[in-house]
């Protein structure tokens, strides 16, 4: 029960005088993008509107990710849902659990017969967002998977070669040493999403594993298990390299503090987004930026893996109008043809969803003429996902990304061990997942 | 003075000037930061000696030069948060007001159920009840309208209490010889009531601006179109950047411009200012 | 209740003027609230398409939580230290301030105008003084005790630093009423302390603070009220309830489960705590009211 019912005998006269009678049908889109990218991303819509005259998509901006979901999810429970949703991916657990709140892209693409085909979509980008039977529930949109930054003019000052960036972790350890004591820059590297990049790509980069059933993509029973000793010794030397000074911490969430630490030559390596590469170029006018792939442990068997993404995808929620499920249809169909698509990756730095895209960019010479750009898709498509390397998915994840990074706190803090947190944060994050598989 | 104590009014001017420094310190450093480049932020310490960089500062946030770091001019935000205090401090005065005449001035069933119904909104600050609320405003489809960010701020139990204080103490003859006149409740209110309380509802006003002007999370949850930030929410939108370094002298350029307005009515309005903030909590 | 003995005969008039305030108190007020006392019940998924009746479940899983009682335990430190710092501090300027003959009035108007300082842009100015990498404090605090501050990575730092942030935010108003308090106080009285050979120390704690007592009260109460919610926004704009919750009180707790976390009967239940606790405040500081009106 909603408020709705109590105050829908007073508004609905108005909106039915509201609403005309329209030729066009309306497609409600929510996302989350803001500044910049949200004028390319509303760019698309005005393309799309231009491009036939069927439908209308109107494209609304509702904040961070976390404000568009809950306002979503709101709407949703008011009857008022938009069409279209983009939704960040650690929400996908509960989106996907949202049976009948939610259109499965397969399923919308079918029922509009819409010339669909799954296998042109990359697999590292798409399995992130399947079922376990293969079927893509959500359209992926902005998509993105960490890389390595690192200062080659501080590499160069310390006597390290720029054109080399570390490969492991050891090699890490060492360059940021040499950074140090040749007193080039006060630490060696920091890093932005310490839950995305050094807990959850760490596990997938060395095959390690997330969850059980396949990191919960076989179902709401999972329990997480990344507690494992491959992310115990990595967490151990992380606090050990704070400790140090080798490692700067950034701060929880994004970690807003590591990029200015990247950008001030206070560190000469940093971990993050591939999306951020924009950003991070504009940033560093007074030196080189060289981009590696993750580092990885060379003594851990099936490293280096493949690493899994981040960002969002587009969600369709459930209750729109045959002809407004057909509009949906043709607008995914549009995003993902390879000119767009490819406009999008080369504009944003976020990666192409199809092959075509991915061909079509290498034929216009854009990975030439911007080196490092496809380190991200190289490092995500370097080994057929493994059951641990396709993607998480977990119910309350959201919360379970704060109880990591609340746990590394204490790491940091001095006020655990590596295996003591990390057992915290199993223990904490199963407790949240049962008590989702409770509610759904 | 009970009697004179050198020492001791000394020693009460050093605490004085103290407090009046920590006060103030915040504020001053915030103004010299906002004097500054980006650049001067990069490494060390925050400057604290003023460059000739504000008219940048100020000229770039008000104008919204700063792309990057937020979608809409500062002057829009200021011109939303003026509205937004405006309307909520005229909008409880008339509703409390109008309040306060029918508990007073009338006796009808369910009187003191009414008083008590007001009564009660004193008890349910808008935080603990957030996710209802929020879940309210979205069925109404007042997110990202005026009418969101005021009305639902609007009831005031504190303003109807001290209206019907200051009616209380209104002699009952005024109203006996309004009646013998032949005058209606609603011109005794106007010709009466409205005049006399004339230096209430200045003080409240005063008050109730501030209170407008300092909303946080209401605006910052129910406003997710730009064009409807106000300026005290958009400061926490402008300093979560993940991508980017904080450009603290426009952060802090749009600080001071977010505490000048409320400021500056509790300097230039003190009387008032003090008036309505114990005549409010009395 | 207190009336006119002459009363207006209308009968529709007063339902007409009490007609808004009353709509925007049952839209606003008591329908959210009546939906936060029924959700506490209910275990619901996100979109509300699955529902179950629960009982007291929400509010039982609460008190074994051991992150709930830390977030109790944070707002009962936080609360106590700002009240404590921010009564005593004004209550020091304002005996200061009622010593002064001329400089009275310059001196109130510049401890007063932080009051007109919103609680998020405190937060943000002190959290700006204390940045780690670049504040003035944390540079002063290394050079002169070789303290490390870091209130992203320390909860003690954290916990200082919002409530400083609170108290700065909190003195103006205390000040205010303090000083009004104090000029209410007889002269004669003190005089008459003063002739008894009462030292400035002794006439404090004998004759100026008991009378100032009843103003302690009401300040206590409002002190308690403004730092279980009104501190929302200092929390928010500097450590966000972090690092590692030790600065999530529980109203930040409240929004933070329900709008971050989508867990919706668990923050239904809190709310319902939290409005329980604000009834017991407001409902001392009403009879307190109604008493010095009365008199």
């Amino acid at each position: 029960m909603t408020f709705r019912k109590f105050a829908a005998a007073s508004t609905v006269s108005l909106l039915a005088l509201g609403s005309t009678a329209q030729a066009q049908t309306q497609i409600d889109w929510w996302h989350a993008m803001g500044g910049e990218l949200g004028e390319k991303t509303e760019a698309l819509a005005t393309a799309f509107n231009a491009a036939q005259s069927e439908f209308v998509v109107v494209p609304s901006y509702r904040g961070t990710y976390t404000e568009t979901m809950t306002g979503a999810i709101a709407a949703f429970r008011a009857g008022e849902q938009p069409d279209i949703v983009q939704v960040f991916e650690v929400g996908t657990g509960t989106m996907m659990a949202a049976e009948g709140a939610i259109v499965p892209v397969y399923q919308l693409m079918a029922d509009a017969g819409a010339d669909f085909d799954p296998n042109a979509f990359l697999p590292a980008v798409v399995g992130y967002y399947t079922d376990p039977e293969g079927r893509m529930l959500s359209m992926p949109f902005n998509s993105s998977t960490p890389i390595m930054y690192y200062n080659k003019n501080l590499f160069a000052a310390a006597g390290l070669d720029p054109e080399q960036p570390p490969r492991t972790w050891a090699e890490v350890e060492a360059f940021s040493r040499q950074i140090m004591s040749s007193g080039t820059a006060e630490c060696g590297f920091t890093t932005g999403w310490v839950s995305w990049v050094q807990l959850e790509n760490f596990s997938a980069w060395h095959n390690q594993q997330i969850g059980t059933l396949e990191n919960g993509f076989g179902g709401l029973e999972t329990e997480l298990t990344f507690n494992g000793p491959v992310q115990v010794r990595h967490w151990e030397n992380l606090a050990r390299w704070q400790q140090e000074g080798v490692f700067q911490y950034g701060g929880p969430g994004g970690g807003a503090d590591a990029p200015p630490m990247f950008y001030s030559q206070t560190c000469g390596m940093y971990m993050n987004s591939s999306a951020s590469r924009a950003g991070v170029l504009n940033n560093t006018p007074d030196f080189e930026v060289g981009i590696g792939m993750l580092p990885y442990y060379d003594d851990v068997a099936g490293a280096p893996q493949n690493s899994i993404i981040g960002g969002a995808t587009l969600w369709v929620l459930a209750g729109g109008s045959a002809d407004e499920q057909r509009g949906v249809a043709a607008f995914f169909n549009f995003l993902s043809s390879p000119e767009v698509q490819a406009q999008w990756h080369q504009d944003t730095g976020y990666l192409p969803i199809t092959q075509a895209a991915y061909e079509l960019s290498e034929a216009q010479g854009y990975y030439s003429a911007n080196p490092g750009a496809d380190t991200s898709i190289m490092q995500m498509t370097l080994n057929a996902p493994t059951p641990n390397s396709k993607g998480l998915r977990f119910g309350n994840y959201v919360q379970i990304r704060g109880v990591i990074d609340e746990e590394f706190q204490r790491l940091l803090a001095g006020d655990v061990d590596a295996q003591g947190a990390l057992d915290a944060v199993v223990a904490r994050g199963n407790a949240l997942i049962r008590e989702f598989e409770a509610a759904n | 003075m009970v009697e004179n104590q050198r020492w001791l009014d000394i020693f009460a001017h050093v605490i004085l000037i103290l407090g009046v420094a920590t006060v103030a310190f915040p504020v001053y450093i915030a103004v010299i930061a906002s004097t500054h480049t980006s650049a001067a932020f990069m490494s060390g310490t925050i400057p604290l000696l003023p460059s000739t960089h504000a008219p940048a500062s100020y000229g770039d946030v008000l104008a919204g030069g700063v792309a990057a770091q937020m979608s809409v001019p500062i002057s829009l935000m200021l011109f939303n948060s003026m509205i937004m205090a405006l309307l909520i401090a005229t909008g409880k005065i008339v509703i409390s007001i109008i309040s306060a005449f029918a508990i007073v001035y009338f006796r009808f069933p369910f009187r003191v159920l009414a008083f008590w119904l007001i009564f009660i909104t004193l008890m349910l600050p808008v935080e603990v009840r957030i996710v209802p609320t929020f879940a309210v405003i979205a069925d109404l489809g007042m997110l990202n309208s005026y009418a969101g960010l005021t009305v639902p701020l609007m009831a005031s139990a504190t303003a109807t209490f001290l209206f019907r204080q200051v009616f209380l103490t209104i002699p009952d003859e005024m109203m006996e010889a309004a009646r013998i006149d032949g005058a209606g409740p609603m011109k005794f209110f106007r010709d009466i009531l409205l005049p006399l309380s004339q230096t209430n509802i200045a003080a409240l006003f005063v008050i109730l601006f501030i209170y407008g002007w300092n909303q946080y999370l209401w605006p910052l949850l129910i406003t997710t179109d730009s064009g409807y930030y106000t300026i005290v929410a958009g400061i926490k939108r402008m300093a979560d950047v993940v991508e980017s370094e904080p450009l603290w002298n426009y952060i802090m350029a749009v600080t001071v411009l977010a505490m000048l307005p409320p400021v500056a009515v509790v300097i230039f309005m003190q009387r008032l200012f003090v008036k309505g903030l114990v005549d409010s909590e009395k | 209740m207190q009336t006119k003995r002459t009363i207006f005969g209308n009968k529709g008039l007063p339902y007409l003027l009490l007609a808004p305030q009353l709509a925007i108190t049952a839209i606003f007020f008591l329908w959210p609230a009546g939906q936060a006392v029924r959700q506490s019940f209910l275990r619901e998924d996100a979109f509300g398409l699955s529902t179950t009746f629960v009982g007291l479940r929400n509010y039982r899983a609460l008190f074994d939580n051991p992150e709930y009682l830390d977030a109790l335990q944070v707002t009962v430190i936080f609360s106590i230290a700002t009240v404590i710092l921010s009564l005593s501090i004004a209550l020091i300027m304002a005996l200061a301030v009622d010593r002064m003959l001329r400089s009275a009035g310059t001196y109130t108007t510049l401890l007063i105008w932080p009051y007109a300082v919103a609680p998020a842009v405190a937060g943000i100015l002190w959290w700006f003084i204390f940045n780690p990498a670049i504040g003035i404090l944390p540079f002063v605090l290394e050079q002169t005790l070789g303290y490390d501050w870091n209130h992203n990575l320390t909860g003690r730092d954290a916990m200082i630093l919002v409530i400083i942030a609170a108290v700065w935010k909190q003195i103006s108003y205390n000040f205010l009423f303090f000083l009004a308090g104090l000029q209410s106080i007889p002269t004669s009285l003190r005089e008459a302390a003063a002739i008894d050979g009462a030292g400035p120390f002794k006439r404090f704690w004998t004759i100026t603070l008991p009378l100032l007592s009843p103003t302690t009260f009401f300040l206590l109460v409002v002190n308690v009220v403004f730092t279980l919610f009104d501190t929302f926004a200092i929390i928010d704009a500097t450590t966000g309830g972090g690092p590692a919750q030790a600065t999530n009180i529980l109203v930040y707790k409240v929004y933070d489960d329900g709008f971050v976390g989508l867990n919706l009967g668990s923050s239904a239940a809190q709310s319902v705590i939290l409005m329980m606790i604000v009834m017991v405040l407001t409902f001392i500081q009403f009879r307190y009211v109604e008493r010095k009106v009365t008199y």
